[in-house]
């Protein structure tokens, strides 16, 4: 119960001035630890988020890989995400890393949400959706660097992993860390977090042999409240993770210049949206399954 | 297991082979993870495909399936040669010092000793120890012959030769017969290049492998621990039983059975197998491992002399041989069984019991009804369709029965035979068996006691009550037993006295409750009975609090003698629940019960050198306290407690011999009392040891007209196939749970890249294999994970499929598969040790649909 | 009162820091509605019936087990108690919910005559009835009591018996006690295979 306190608001989406009642109590930043090295892809954490959360079933399709499915849905927020990776001798490294809400320090979806209370970031790190205010714009979605917001085109609003805030909230862990069988998925305050996180690629160095492994924890986004120990931290892409994730400056900038004075928050979302959409272009699809041609035919990412 | 799931954590070296427990077991495998955190053990990873286990390993090794022995006889002939053994226990607690008979000889070309090729089995009298014993530096003597025995009655079957009451031995390991230098030279022709031959692991490779598992014991520093994880990827071979012993012998060499991160360790794949085993659910055991009785048993005393082992052993040693004791499980079993109707004067209802003297097991039960010999069929949660081997003659079987009842929670693929795919509605007119499907309850509608692969014993609760018309399935089984039972008293029938005898004496004997079963499986006193040393009395009606307890003069009864302690007079200790572990070695001595005696690590006793101390103090299970006299520590001695280290007694302790046996000796095994390399039934090549024996030659292939193989070397069939298991799956089971559907929605095989170009398959196209039996068709799951492998020069291909589909389930009801069974594929051949069939490494074709 | 995040977040609050929060203002725009929906549950340890690593599981329950009442399951999570698993759950232990309440279940018993193309239902007597006068006419069909060279056997060849996986101690202990008592020498488990 070490965090107790843990979900007093800190950020909300659409709300002018600082948030009540913080600063009453000692913050403690919460940090889930998700250690590639020691996931062995079982899933269970997929079955556990699934099942805590309810989320209906929806059928799937074999595509060459172990991996559920593409990407994560709105109704399925955590994803191994399977990677086979071919190292310069030739043998074979099959990654697997739990995708899901990174639960940013600095979030792109909450600076784009123009939605009053649809995205509240708690003192303790986690962001959260709140379906209710939710208007369904999807700025959110483009604001996010790691891809994560899904939007559920029947009930018009988007979802993704609460870091199970309800439990948190009551002194219990996330789901997904709850079972996780090995371990390697961890729940703590950040700064217990990224001392283990530290201390494990220490000993990958050491005694395993992996010399470039280390901690993904983006300072692009003010680090995250997910952070991953990874066997060769200088190429996250091959566990497919960006690099530097960023949040689109459109939508830093509106937030900061208009969102005191808010209000009109549509309208000045929408400009935000504009704004993007000048200097990105289009919202470009996610990337898709490699094509399946040519002497890699099907193999497996 | 002879260690447990969370002992893993103490090991300093796995090597996991045939197993997959990050995948299959992966609570479990947590404590390799912590074994690495916390150790910075290693982990090599010796599988056909590159698994999720293999994913985490230090050192991964593809091999070829089922060339297993070659890989271990390798490692075993490197660990020789480095001097990576461990030197005083081998000495002390194998039997490596043993010598073995004059006449006895190793398998060069393929066959041991004594083989008669007509019956294909051994005559095993020269695979025994000499008698005699120190033959240290003296000159081999020549073995006297065997005495003349005197000419036996007609139809008298020849009395078993038996092991040596006073074995010959040479502690120096030098005499040429004694069992260190005949493994030696077992062995020496499994050099780095025939096992890159056989196995297709590249010499580099595999010398890397064998020197960081030898590791362990460089300069025989004993401080180190090693353990070895298998599951059925060993067992499921027509030479499966001697693919552990390798492994055994390895960890014998290398001293690391009976300590704390030590072992050979079954991974075992379904909940209660361990207790099925236990309380005998195969034809060839009683409850507790007794064996069953045999035609030449005419009556009790007959079956307790052949089946209770006489010590042998070097005259300077101590055998505590507990198998001596099987009068006292035996009698006390029969008591459990037949109650007042077992006497002293009728042999204790000996004669209740069926007498056997062939093959009942699971393939055979098939292959029997297939040639109408077997006509009713109880299925008590078992699929038998979807197992296999060969699912097609098992349905070809079932329509040949007069009945089938079949116990079950789904619709499942053995209930529904009868209209299997390709069986029309006019076929099934002619199909005569009748079926009952009776619902079952599921895990959480029922308590009772599963027993985990680390022989734990937990009492799990009910939850809630079975849905439906369902009904517990001992209320079921027991019903039908005691309308059985009406029957023959109203009737009359063939010998009805065990039918009418069998105790049923449950508060409802039509639905017994589980704890009073428990009960009764424990045992307890039918007299007051005293143990003389302590003079403690337990009472006529009480609980026994042990096996030691048990008498063979009928006071005593108890359904299962290793069972024995686990609901005593202090209550269910299969239920107890402390958290408590003080040594930190994870022993949980009060959490369940473990048996025997609640014992943790078996053979923990070779965990302290001779003279009583830990060979590793920082992890100390038990030792021997001067001052007590007698054997204490942080788990249950598996040991004869006040056995000073001087008196020399073994460590294994269920061996008449007392020691490990590098060396089988007599009628341990039907193939040899050393593990020889055999290639499976089905093979790309032949042999390269011995081509002209190129497969186990005790193996028999069976005769129907279903039962057909791939030659060896088949131009046809010649890409090796395999069979698993998915993390997301569980069986024949969860293809009924949509969210177990949604992680893994579809039937698969798992294709190599380069033989996916050759084929011209694409990931996620269908493809169709094809066995000399049948043929499955799937979605292609093309990858880099499997490698084509060198084997003897030649370019060979490995496929593998996951076994979860079938003709009924959440997605074949909807139509989305092809409804084909992974193992209508595989072959009708078992190992000849255990009767496990051959799902392993068999040939096939694969072609695009 | 509406049991929902908004009070928990009061109280934790208030239990955590240990100092009136009043004026505190949580306005509805950050208190969701989730609730703990276990925080009512009954629990029952179980042993889950998948693999032999014997992961205890808690079998979470609504309703107070009265007589008359059915519990109704509402969650399935590992037991932090136990030593193995601690609390974790594989993905087939995760999703056990799914196999204790599922629409596939068996609820009734049912017959395939020969011949038929069909299951049709029976009553659980019925059933009983005829399988009882089965097994006895195979036992008295083909039951041995002497081999050829008449030594006594006493066993029964005509009918096997094949055991699962998750079959209790009890229940195997039952199957052994009752088959070998007909002879039955065909008696397999998955053990074996």
């Amino acid at each position: 119960m070490a965090d107790r306190k843990a979900l007093q608001a800190e950020m909300i989406s659409g709300h002018s001035g600082a948030s009540p009642g913080l600063g009453m109590q000692r913050d403690l930043e919460v940090c889930k630890l998700v250690d590639t090295t020691t996931c062995i892809g079982c899933k269970a954490c997929e079955v556990a988020c699934a099942e805590w959360n309810d989320m209906p079933f929806t059928p799937t399709t074999f595509d060459n890989t172990y991996q559920t499915m593409p990407e994560t849905r709105w109704n399925f927020w955590n994803l191994i995400k399977f990677n086979e990776h071919q190292n310069p001798d030739g043998t074979i490294q099959w990654l697997m890393r739990k995708d899901q809400c990174m639960h940013c320090a600095d979030p792109g979806c909450l600076a784009a949400c123009p939605a009053d209370g649809a995205i509240v970031k708690y003192a303790n790190g986690i962001v959260d959706f709140n379906q209710e205010n939710c208007i369904g714009c999807e700025f959110c979605v483009s604001g996010c660097p790691f891809e994560i917001p899904r939007f559920n085109p029947m009930t018009k609003k988007v979802y993704k992993c609460t870091l199970c805030s309800d439990r948190v909230g009551e002194g219990l862990e996330p789901a997904c860390i709850k079972a996780c069988p090995t371990g390697c998925l961890k729940f703590g305050s950040k700064d217990d977090m990224k001392y283990i996180a530290e201390e494990r690629a220490k000993q990958l160095r050491d005694n395993f042999g992996w010399q470039n492994a280390g901690v993904y924890d983006p300072q692009s986004v003010g680090g995250t409240h997910v952070i991953y120990v990874l066997h060769d931290a200088t190429d996250p892409e091959r566990y497919s993770l960006p690099k530097n994730p960023t949040i689109p400056w459109s939508y830093t900038v509106w937030k900061w210049l208009f969102k005191p004075v808010l209000g009109t928050f549509a309208l000045f979302g929408f400009l935000g949206v504009i704004a993007h959409y000048i200097t990105s272009g289009p919202r470009v699809a996610q990337p898709e399954p490699p094509e399946k041609e040519g002497p890699d035919a099907g193999i497996n990412v | 297991m002879t260690n447990g799931w969370i002992d893993i954590k103490n090991t300093d070296m796995m090597l996991i082979m045939g197993g997959n427990p990050a995948e299959n077991h992966p609570c479990g495998f947590k404590w390799a993870i912590e074994a690495k955190i916390h150790r910075n053990a290693k982990t090599i990873v010796v599988d056909p495909r590159l698994t999720r286990t293999a994913a985490n390993a230090d050192m991964y090794v593809q091999i070829r399936a089922g060339a297993d022995i070659a890989f271990l006889g390798g490692v075993i002939k490197y660990a020789i040669e480095n001097n990576r053994i461990a030197k005083d226990y081998l000495v002390n607690y194998t039997n490596a010092a043993f010598i073995i008979k004059d006449g006895f000889s190793l398998p060069e070309d393929g066959l041991f000793s004594g083989f008669d090729a007509e019956k294909k089995v051994y005559d095993k009298k020269t695979w025994n120890y000499e008698e005699g014993g120190d033959l240290a530096g003296k000159p081999v003597v020549a073995t006297p012959a065997d005495k003349p025995t005197p000419p036996l009655a007609p139809g008298a079957t020849p009395p078993a030769p038996a092991l040596p009451p006073n074995i010959a031995f040479d502690l120096s390991l030098q005499h040429p017969r004694c069992v260190y230098q005949l493994l030696k030279k077992q062995y020496e022709r499994y050099t780095p290049e025939m096992v890159e031959r056989i196995t297709g692991i590249p010499q580099d490779q595999f010398l890397k492998a064998a020197d960081l598992f030898t590791s362990v014991r460089k300069d025989g520093d004993m401080k180190k621990v090693a353990t070895i994880i298998y599951a059925v990827g060993w067992t499921q071979h027509s030479f499966g039983t001697q693919i552990i012993r390798t492994a055994a012998m390895l960890q014998l060499l290398l001293g690391n059975v009976g300590r704390a991160g030590g072992g050979v360790n079954a991974l075992r794949g379904h909940s209660n197998i361990q207790g099925a085993t236990d309380m005998a659910g195969i034809f060839d055991i009683l409850p507790g491992y007794l064996k069953m009785p045999n035609p030449t048993d005419v009556d009790l005393a007959a079956y307790l002399k052949r089946t209770t082992p006489l010590v042998a052993k070097p005259d300077p040693w101590e055998s505590f041989n507990y198998w001596s004791n099987t009068s006292k499980f035996a009698v006390s079993l029969l008591k459990a069984f037949y109650g007042p109707a077992a006497t002293k004067e009728n042999d204790f209802a000996f004669n209740y019991l069926p007498k056997i003297d062939r093959n009942y097991s699971w393939v055979n039960i098939w292959n029997d009804m297939y040639e109408g010999k077997v006509k009713g069929l109880f299925a008590f949660g078992m699929n038998g369709v979807m197992i296999g081997p060969d699912s097609n003659k098992n349905i070809d079987a079932l329509k040949k029965a007069d009945w089938l009842v079949v116990c079950e929670i789904y619709p499942d693929e053995t209930s529904e035979f009868w209209r299997a795919p390709g069986i029309t509605a006019e076929d099934q007119k002619k199909i005569n068996t009748t079926v009952y499907r009776l619902p079952g309850a599921g895990f959480a509608e029922k308590d009772g006691t599963f027993v985990n692969s680390a022989r734990w014993l937990q009492w799990k609760n009910i939850a809630l009550p079975p849905p439906g018309q369902a009904r517990l399935d001992q209320e079921i089984l027991a019903t039908i037993f005691l309308k059985v039972r009406e029957l023959y008293k109203k009737e009359g029938g063939k010998f009805p006295d065990p039918v009418l005898n069998a105790t049923f004496a449950y508060t409802n004997p039509h639905n017994p409750l589980l704890a009073e079963v428990a009960r009764e499986i424990n045992g307890k006193a039918l007299a007051d009975i005293t143990d003389p040393k302590t003079n403690i009395t337990i009472k006529a009606g009480q609980q026994l609090p042990g096996f030691a307890w048990l008498k063979d003069d009928g006071t005593t009864i108890s359904g299962n003698w290793l069972y024995c302690g686990s609901w005593t007079e202090a209550g269910a200790m299969m239920q107890r629940r402390g958290t408590d572990d003080p040594s930190g070695l994870g022993i949980y001595p009060n959490w369940g019960w473990s048996w025997p005696a609640n014992r943790r690590v078996l053979y923990n006793r070779a965990s302290c050198d001779m003279e009583g101390k830990p060979w590793d103090p920082s992890r100390r299970q038990v030792w021997w306290d001067d001052a007590k006299q007698s054997w204490v520590g942080v788990d249950v001695p598996d040991f004869k407690v006040d056995s000073a280290p001087k008196d020399h007694m073994g460590p294994f302790i269920m061996n008449p011999d007392g020691i490990g046996r590098l060396f089988v000796p007599l009628s341990g095994m039907q193939d040899g009392p050393f593990p020889e390399f055999y290639e499976p039934i089905e093979s790309p090549l032949a042999n390269l040891l011995h081509p002209k024996q190129s497969n186990n030659p005790v193996v028999k292939k069976y005769k129907t007209d279903m039962d057909k193989y791939a030659k060896t070397g088949d131009t046809e069939f010649n890409i090796i196939c395999t069979t698993y298991r998915l993390t997301e799956h569980y069986h024949y089971w969860t293809k009924n749970n949509p969210m177990n559907v949604e992680l893994v929605p579809e039937p698969f095989v798992e294709v190599p890249a380069e033989l996916a170009d050759r084929m011209g398959i694409r990931g996620g196209e269908k493809v169709k294999v094809t066995s000399a039996r049948a043929y499955y068709i799937a979605k292609a799951m093309v990858t880099r994970r499997i490698r084509p492998m060198k084997i003897d020069g030649k370019e060979t291909f490995q496929i593998g499929i996951p076994i979860h589909w079938g003709f009924r389930g959440i997605v074949e009801d909807e139509g989305k598969t092809a409804k084909t069974l992974a193992n209508q594929l595989t072959p009708t051949v078992i190992d000849p040790n255990a009767f496990t069939p051959e799902f392993k490494g068999f040939l096939v074709k694969i072609e695009k649909v | 009162m509406e049991f929902s995040r908004r009070t928990f977040l009061k109280g934790t609050v208030l239990g955590g820091a240990g100092f009136s929060a009043l004026g505190f203002d949580l306005t509805p725009v950050y208190a969701q509605t989730q609730s703990l929906k276990i925080s009512r549950a009954s629990e029952t340890r179980s042993t889950c019936p998948y693999c032999a690593v014997s992961c205890g599981i808690i079998i979470y329950t609504l309703g107070d087990k009265a007589k008359n009442a059915i519990p109704q399951v509402v969650h399935v999570e590992g037991d932090p108690d136990h030593p193995i698993n601690r609390g974790t759950l594989c993905p087939k232990g995760s999703s056990l919910q799914q196999d204790i309440l599922n629409d596939r279940r068996l609820l009734k018993p049912q017959v395939r005559r020969p011949g038929a193309t069909e299951w049709e239902d029976i009553s659980w007597d019925q059933a009983y009835t005829e399988i009882a006068q089965r097994v006895k006419k195979t036992r008295d069909d083909t039951f041995v009591e002497t081999d050829a060279q008449g030594r006594t056997v006493n066993r029964c060849e005509g009918m096997a018996f094949t055991g699962g996986c998750t079959d209790t101690n009890e229940f195997n202990y039952l199957a052994v006690k009752s088959m070998r008592s007909l002879g039955v020498c065909y008696l397999e488990n998955q053990a074996r295979v």
